[in-house]
């Protein structure tokens, strides 16, 4: 695959206070591309879909979507651009129904949609990710699995040109685990782009074209899955140096 | 703007129907009573429009604003201010636009301020406006106070106050069924959720505060003639703030009509405590602001919502028992 990269970022970092939590990170993601980002716990994974986002700002370093730089924009205007997101702990909207949670993705983001036509998008993804005919429940009282898939739904609605999924494997059962691996090898073979900071190595093995791998806020190694997860630097950043 | 009206369901227009022929019935008051019960009437009236326009905003995006008494102000001194040389619709428009702007410069410092803050902020707000018009008088005009003669009976402004209620109710349905009232539900539930599908949610908290503040400087400059002699504390009156929260928690802030079923009992019991109890008004409204909080936390629609619940959920047990052959009597 030799695409165009839709997503480039160039020496990321994040400073929290003393902390850096993101270290002059560079990759690129290509236009349908599954990239994994991956790395031990408080490794800066989340902190770089944020910066991707715009959830935070990077306190150096450019992050440019198909060309336009949006590093240091605010994140309804990177949402528009076309980036769309899920929640490490799963975020809807409980006093509105299922359909007004996926409209919410489909009105005001990269589509915009609104009225009939938001509401046809949000029963299509409904049904997309296994929610069909459950446009009127109550979001509040669902599964967890099924808040998931909503929240999948939401950030499908905008058609968006990134998807960034957060853990959105973690916390399912393994039957779960199934149909949520599934659902994200069905959007693979849409040819969506999507960046995912996962756990689950099954899923990373079955699933990713490529994957980052961070620890301690640096890239420590970037490539083919298999070969990537056999390098001694990775396995040693998940389990520790032998000769510690 | 057919597509507007081919959108509009039959029990919206039923809706409108019964709202108009309420208006009409109201708007007939004056006919039978100038006394008691119109002064009575142009309090709930002037209540329910200053707690409806409260509501668009603070309904949706839950940010309690104790800055009504500072539009009210702007409104009645645009008034107070040009009665002698400007016509009384100018002077509204004035009284909207400046109310409407400050709410604006006001949004833009404070929305990204949350909870407390905020509160705290407002109510500063309506402190200092009040400030600086009494220092700007002291200074620089003859008195503090302001004659506004005017031809307007109480009946008047009755009928003013009940055609702009009608404006506030229109406009917050359009709003409702907008992209902005859309994305202030979707801010009221989650910020950061509603930033990341692309929502501008300043913007959009800064658009409905200027709204509302824009209508409630509209009441403050109806109000005015009805003052007859406008001072700061008569216009900037902290009191206003306060009961407009009041009210509208009491009526319930998650339906454009619910602050109506707070305003009317709390007019008339307002009336009734400042008629028996002239030397404790504060202490008994603040026992009914506490009772508000902790009995009817969402309202009385809230309050309505629970038992209609209750009520469907006895149905189902009693049709479960009906279905099983039970004697439902038993």
């Amino acid at each position: 695959m030799n695409a165009a990269p839709i997503l480039r970022i160039e020496g990321a970092r994040k400073v929290f206070g003393g902390l850096v939590a993101v270290n002059d990170v560079s990759f690129d993601v290509r236009e349908g591309e599954l990239v994994g980002l991956i790395g031990p716990n408080g490794s800066g994974k989340t902190t770089m879909l944020n910066l991707v986002s715009g959830a935070l700002k990077p306190t150096a370093g450019t992050i440019g979507l198909a060309g336009a730089r949006i590093s240091g924009r605010p994140a309804h205007e990177i949402a528009r651009q076309g980036v769309a997101r899920t929640f490490q702990l799963v975020r809807i909207l409980p006093s509105m129904t299922a359909l007004e949670n996926v409209m919410a993705g489909a009105v005001f983001g990269h589509m915009r949609t609104w009225g009939d036509d938001a509401r046809h998008v949000a029963a299509a993804l409904l049904e997309r990710v296994g929610l069909a005919g459950r446009g009127d429940a109550m979001t509040g009282s669902m599964t967890y699995i099924d808040q998931k898939r909503l929240e999948l739904a939401r950030a499908l609605a905008s058609n968006p040109r990134l998807l960034l999924l957060d853990e959105w494997l973690a916390g399912l059962n393994p039957s779960e685990l199934k149909l949520g691996i599934d659902l994200i090898n069905e959007m693979r073979n849409d040819g969506r782009t999507i960046i995912m900071v996962e756990h689950v190595m099954d899923a990373i093995r079955s699933l990713c074209d490529r994957c980052v791998v961070m620890s301690s806020g640096v890239k420590i190694a970037e490539g083919d899955v298999a070969d990537v997860l056999a390098r001694p630097e990775v396995v040693s950043a998940y389990l520790g140096d032998d000769d510690a | 703007m057919t597509p507007l009206l081919a959108t509009i369901t039959r029990r919206e227009a039923g809706i409108a129907v019964i709202g108009a022929v309420m208006l009409a019935a109201a708007a007939t008051l004056p006919l039978f009573d100038t006394g008691f019960y119109l002064s009575l009437a142009l309090n709930i009236a002037m209540y329910v429009v200053l707690c409806t326009a409260w509501t668009l905003f603070s309904g949706p995006t839950h940010y309690i604003s104790l800055a009504s008494a500072a539009f009210f102000g702007i409104g009645t001194y645009s008034v107070a201010l040009g009665i002698e040389t400007l016509p009384f619709p100018l002077l509204v428009t004035i009284g909207f636009v400046a109310s409407a702007v400050l709410a604006g410069l006001v949004g833009i410092a404070t929305l990204r301020l949350s909870g407390v803050y905020f509160v705290i902020f407002t109510l500063g707000l309506a402190e200092l406006v009040r400030q600086v018009v009494t220092w700007a008088q002291t200074n620089f005009t003859r008195g503090v106070g302001l004659y506004v003669f005017t031809d307007f009976t109480e009946a008047h402004i009755y009928w003013m106050l009940l055609g702009l209620a009608a404006v506030v109710y229109v406009t917050g349905w359009l709003v409702n069924r907008s992209r902005l009232g859309f994305a202030l539900r979707i801010i009221g539930n989650d910020e950061t959720v509603a930033r990341h599908v692309g929502i501008n949610t300043a913007m959009a908290k800064v658009a409905l505060f200027m709204i509302s503040g824009g209508f409630i400087g509209i009441v403050g400059a109806f109000l005015a003639p009805r003052f007859a002699y406008v001072e700061p504390p008569s216009a900037f009156n902290p009191m206003i703030s306060f009961q407009v929260v009041i009210m509208a928690l009491l009526g319930g802030t998650g339906r454009l009509w619910a602050p109506l079923l707070g305003v009317i009992p709390f007019t008339i019991l307002f009336d009734q405590i400042s008629a028996n109890f002239p030397n404790h008004t504060s202490l008994v409204i603040g026992i009914a602001f506490m009772s508000v909080v902790y009995l009817l936390p969402r309202g009385v629609v809230g309050l309505i919502e629970d038992m209609r619940r209750m009520k469907r959920k006895f149905r189902i047990v009693w049709t479960d028992d009906a279905a099983l052959g039970k004697d439902p009597a038993e």
